[in-house]
Formats: C-alpha cells, sequence, structure tokens
C-alpha cells in the first residue's frame, strides 16, 4: 500500500507533496473551487484594501496607482465626520446591547414558566416570524408605520397630542432602530434560551421545592444559574460586534435630515465609497473598521476561552 | 410534574395569569404590524386613504392593488431573476459547502486543520466592501446575475455547522465503504450527505432565505432594471416611492389614492412564499440555530 511509504523518513519535499496529494487526490479535487473562492472573494480584496494608502484611480489599478502613505487616514480622523460616524455606531450597537440581549432572555423565561404547550409554541412560532421577513419589507413597514399621517401618529393624535414627524426628526432614528431590531430578534434569539432552559436537571426544581423553594427562590437558585455559562458566551460574542454594525437597515431607513444620529461607520464607508466613488478614502475608513473589528474579536474569544470551555474558533 | 392549577398558591396563580396575558400581548404587538398589511392590502384605495389608526379588518373590500401589482411587469420578471438566483445560488452554495466540510472534517487529513485556519480567518477580517466592488467590477461581473451567485458561494458560519454535522458519522462506516472501493466523491454524495439529511436540509433553507431575502449585492452590481431581483424592485416600490414602476402596465389615473394599498399588495405578493413556507419550515430552522450553537 501507498500509505505505508509515508512512514518512511527522510523524503524530499517533493516527494511528500506528492504522496500527500495521491493519497487525499479527491478531498484535494473538492478543496479546488473551495480554494479559488476564499482566494478570489476573500483574499484577493484583504489585498485590495492597501488602496487604503494610494489614490486609487481604476485606469491605473491597484498596483500601478501612486501611494500616498497615511493621508486617506488623517483626512478621515480630521473631519468631522469621524467622531460622528463612530459615536453613532457605538450608540446604536450599545443601545441595542443594553435593551436588545436581557429581552430574548426575559421571554424564554416568562415562556419557560408556561404550562401549556400549545400556547407555548404559538408564541414561540408567531414571534420567530420577523425574521424571516426581508430587510426591505421590515423597513417598508417602519415606514409606513411611523409616517406623519401612519399608524402610530394616528393613535398618538387621537390621543390629543400632536403628531411626530419621526423619520426627519434626529432624536428618533436610534430609538426606532433598536427598538425595532428587538421586534425583529428578540424571538429568534430566545431560541437559544429556551434551549439552554430544557437542559437543566428537573430535579434540580424537585429539590428546591421539597426544600420549600417558591417559583421566585427557583428561578434564582436553579433557573438562573443553569442558563448562566449560555448568557455570558453569548454577552462576550455579542460585545465582539459592537463595532460592526450592518447597514442594510441604516441605508434604507435614514435621509439626509438624520445623518446626525443614523450615519455608521458602514454606511458612510459606503456613501463616501460607492456614491461619491472615493474609494481610497473609503477603502481607508473601512480598514480602519476592520481592524478594530480584528482586534475585538480576538480579544472576547480570548475572554470566552478563558471563562468557559466554549469559543468562536 | 403535572400540578394543578387550584394547588397553586395566590401569588402563583396571579403570576400565571399575567404571564399568559403578557405573552399574549406580546405576540399582538409582534404580529401586528404584518396583519396590518395584510389587512390593508385587501382595502379599498379610497376608503384606507380617509382611515386613520389601527385596522381590525379590510376597510371595504377591494382586490384593485392585487389587479395593479399582478399587471406590474417588473415584479414578475423580478420573481424570476429571484428564482434564477435562488436556484443557481442555493445549488452553488451547497455544493461548495459540502465539499470543503466534507474534505475539512475528515481525521486523516491532516492539512484540513491548517486550511480551516486560513477559513476562518476570512470570518474575523476582510477585505471590505469597496475592495470587493472593485474585484467584482474587475472580473467582469457587473450586469450579471453571477455577482449575486459566486462572491456569496460559502458561508464560512454554514461551513463550521455542515463540518460539525459530518464528524459526526462514524469514521468505520466511511472506512469500510473505502475498503469497497468507494472515493471520497461517493462516500460524500452516497453516505455522509444522505446520513445528515437533516442538516442538509437546513442549510438548503439557509441559503435560500437568504438569496430570498438580499437585495444589497443587488444595488451595488446591478444597473440594468430588467435583472433586477425582487427585493430590489421592492427597494424601488416601497422605499423609494417610484409610483412609475408601481403602475407599470394600468392604466391607474389615481395613483396617490392606489398608492398605499399597492404597497400592501406588493408587500403580500413578494411575502407570501415566505409566509406559506415558514410553518413548515420553522422547525428546522429552529435545529440550525441549536446545531449552530453547540459547534465543537
Amino acid at each position: 500500500m501507498v500509505n505505508k511509504k509515508t512512514i518512511k523518513p527522510r523524503k524530499s519535499f517533493g516527494q511528500r507533496v506528492k504522496v500527500e496529494l495521491s493519497r487525499h487526490k479527491y478531498l484535494y479535487l473538492m478543496l479546488i473551487p473551495v480554494a479559488l473562492y476564499y482566494i478570489i472573494f476573500l483574499y484577493v480584496p484583504m489585498y485590495g484594501s492597501i488602496i487604503a494608502f494610494k489614490d486609487y484611480r481604476p485606469d491605473l489599478g491597484i498596483l500601478g496607482s501612486p501611494w500616498v502613505g497615511l493621508k486617506h487616514f488623517k483626512d478621515f480622523f480630521t473631519s468631522i465626520y469621524a467622531w460622528r460616524v463612530i459615536r453613532n455606531t457605538l450608540q446604536i450597537s450599545l443601545g441595542t446591547l443594553l435593551f436588545g440581549f436581557p429581552a430574548p432572555i426575559i421571554l424564554a423565561l416568562l415562556l419557560n414558566e408556561i404550562r401549556s404547550k400549545m400556547f407555548k409554541k404559538s408564541v414561540q412560532t408567531l414571534t420567530y416570524l420577523p425574521h424571516f421577513i426581508s430587510t426591505v419589507v421590515i423597513c417598508s413597514i417602519i415606514l409606513n408605520f411611523t409616517a406623519t399621517d401612519g399608524v402610530i401618529n394616528s393613535i398618538i393624535t387621537a390621543l390629543g397630542f400632536e403628531p411626530i414627524q419621526f423619520m426627519i426628526r434626529e432624536e428618533w432614528f436610534q430609538p426606532i432602530y433598536i427598538g425595532t431590531t428587538i421586534w425583529q430578534q428578540v424571538g429568534w434569539d430566545s431560541i437559544i434560551y429556551i434551549a439552554a432552559l430544557a437542559g437543566i436537571d428537573q430535579q434540580l426544581y424537585e429539590a428546591c421545592r421539597i426544600d420549600g423553594g417558591g417559583r421566585l427562590r427557583q428561578l434564582l437558585t436553579v433557573t438562573l444559574p443553569g442558563i448562566l455559562p449560555t448568557i455570558v458566551v453569548m454577552l462576550i460574542m455579542n460585545a465582539g460586534k459592537i463595532m460592526s454594525i450592518g447597514y442594510e437597515k441604516i441605508l434604507l431607513l435614514y435621509n439626509s435630515n438624520t445623518y446626525e444620529t443614523a450615519d455608521i461607520i458602514s454606511s458612510f464607508v459606503y456613501r463616501r465609497g460607492i456614491v461619491d466613488m472615493n474609494y481610497s478614502f473609503a477603502s481607508a475608513v473601512g480598514l480602519f473598521n476592520s481592524v478594530i473589528n480584528l482586534i475585538l474579536l480576538v480579544s472576547v474569544n480570548r475572554i470566552c476561552r478563558k471563562m468557559t470551555d466554549n469559543s468562536l474558533w | 410534574m403535572f400540578r394543578n392549577f387550584a394547588k397553586k398558591s395566590r401569588g402563583e396563580k396571579t403570576f400565571t395569569v399575567l404571564n399568559y396575558l403578557f405573552l399574549s400581548l406580546l405576540t399582538v404587538i409582534i404580529i401586528y404590524p404584518f396583519v396590518y398589511v395584510v389587512f390593508a392590502s385587501f382595502s379599498d384605495p379610497f376608503e384606507i386613504m380617509s382611515t386613520r389608526g389601527l385596522l381590525l379588518k379590510p376597510k371595504g373590500f377591494s382586490l384593485e392593488s392585487y389587479k395593479v401589482v399582478f399587471h406590474n411587469p417588473n415584479i414578475w420578471r423580478g420573481y424570476l431573476n429571484t428564482l434564477f438566483i435562488l436556484v443557481f445560488g442555493t445549488g452553488i452554495n451547497i455544493l461548495l459547502t459540502s465539499f470543503a466540510a466534507y474534505a475539512l472534517s475528515r481525521p486523516d487529513f491532516r492539512a484540513g486543520s491548517k486550511i480551516m485556519l486560513l477559513i476562518v480567518f476570512t470570518m474575523m477580517f476582510n477585505g471590505g466592501i469597496i475592495p470587493t466592488y472593485i474585484l467584482v467590477r474587475n472580473i467582469g461581473l457587473f450586469n450579471n446575475l453571477f455577482a449575486l451567485i459566486l462572491p456569496t458561494a460559502i458561508n464560512t458560519t454554514n461551513l463550521i455547522i455542515m463540518r460539525t454535522a459530518f464528524r459526526e458519522i462514524p469514521d468505520s462506516l466511511l472506512e469500510a465503504a473505502k475498503m469497497d472501493g468507494a472515493n471520497d466523491f461517493q462516500l460524500l454524495f452516497k453516505i455522509v450527505m444522505p446520513l445528515s439529511k437533516a442538516t442538509v436540509a437546513v442549510m438548503v433553507l439557509f441559503y435560500a432565505v437568504y438569496h430570498w431575502n438580499a437585495w444589497f449585492n443587488a444595488s451595488l452590481y446591478l444597473m440594468k432594471r430588467e435583472l433586477y431581483p425582487l427585493q430590489l424592485i421592492l427597494r424601488d416600490i416601497l422605499i423609494q416611492n417610484d409610483t412609475a414602476s408601481m403602475t407599470v402596465g394600468t392604466s391607474t389615473t389615481d395613483t396617490a389614492a392606489v398608492g398605499q394599498t399597492i404597497k400592501y399588495a406588493t408587500i403580500m405578493v413578494s411575502t407570501l412564499p415566505i409566509l406559506c413556507a415558514y410553518p413548515f419550515l420553522q422547525r428546522f430552522f429552529v435545529k440550525g440555530v441549536m446545531i449552530g450553537a453547540v459547534k465543537e
């Protein structure tokens, strides 16, 4: 058999490659398209991000464009936009974390107290739904409901208050964004906690009851400690994503009236790069964001691995 | 485990009742916007103009807006484009993801762990939107539906989920088939995939829903309107209020009045496939989340 030969030491590099290739020839064949995908669509753009240090001109190409060093980074950090987009990114993601993180845990805990299987199943099925509706449709419903003549304003006026122009008022953008994100995700995000709750040993509840523990005691001494590891892992993972909120919902909801509170790093990169075609400047801002994300993810993963035995990679 | 309601203390009873009430209310709030869309889409366009506040049933009854939507050629072309992307996209997704997951799940494939490292690194760091955009333009995928398929050919999270599932298949099974002369392609398609049917189903669903709902890459890479997928047509109609594209193919004169209900009908027509499939597929999705959560 060919395999026996590989045990023998002292083989030239070329020979070893040959043996390895012939031994796993079909695996390598499978990996060819996979490697092509990762190289072309993920590693080539990584290399392409060097245009952040150049003045990219499409006619000169990435290699031919002149180097300009840190010019674009300086331009970004000395502009009034730098603080604005970083602040908005942090405010929106921290706000989402602060209100959006406990919500699915509370939902799961409340569902856990429900004895009727039918009721529980229905609540779960219905609350997952917004997760599957496309961002475009979700945003159009948001715009429609918050319009001056929309449902929310007609309730406000019926109660005798002045209508609010939600989507043009700066101070309303972030609450609306965060609130609707919770609406979209609370049901879906609760799945993981519901599963964790189902995994708690029922004998622990039995024991607590025999000791005379009521509902509250059971919650504090059995339920919460039971799902604490899940909570910690989810919290740490979410913390790693603080600087990487997506632009899709932002782009569909914001307008020039609300840039002051709505424009985040990724939407700014999109506008500067794709719309204004300032490729190099936008790449510089994007690269800054990617590096921050990398640092965050690596540190978060390290913390996660230390505290629990679960980690992202 | 069963405990009778009558045996509970008073506090517990109050809590139980309040809990049911709260969860019912929450569910109603979460689901109501969609119910509103359903009611509004069947409403009479002129009556709904003068209606304020919540709808508890359609206001009047009219299929006028559906007629307009069904006569809109943009919507049907959008449907066709989306179907094309969905079928080819998901096909390529599944093929490549399972190739990668299979190769990287083989314990005797030593190079696998190093390759995996290079793959996982792309989850943590990427070139970003601008270099990717320049690349797609440079390789001539502009105004090509494959620009929505190839750059998202593998989702690394899905790859990890699939690899985890493939690893659970006992190695002895594959070794035995190998002894009988089966090669890796045969092992993957004849043994591994059939044995992980549930996971493969979850992957198909995850990818298909992604393709159905995606709009952003299309807005980047497609300039020609006749290539637009459904979601991009929807964006023009719903977000950018493009009434001209709303009423294509009809002779409606009062576009302002019909405009609102047309929007609702458009949402219905575009979301119906997901809504119909949803109750049946829901449990698969939940399973997918669980596999994803307990990796390693």
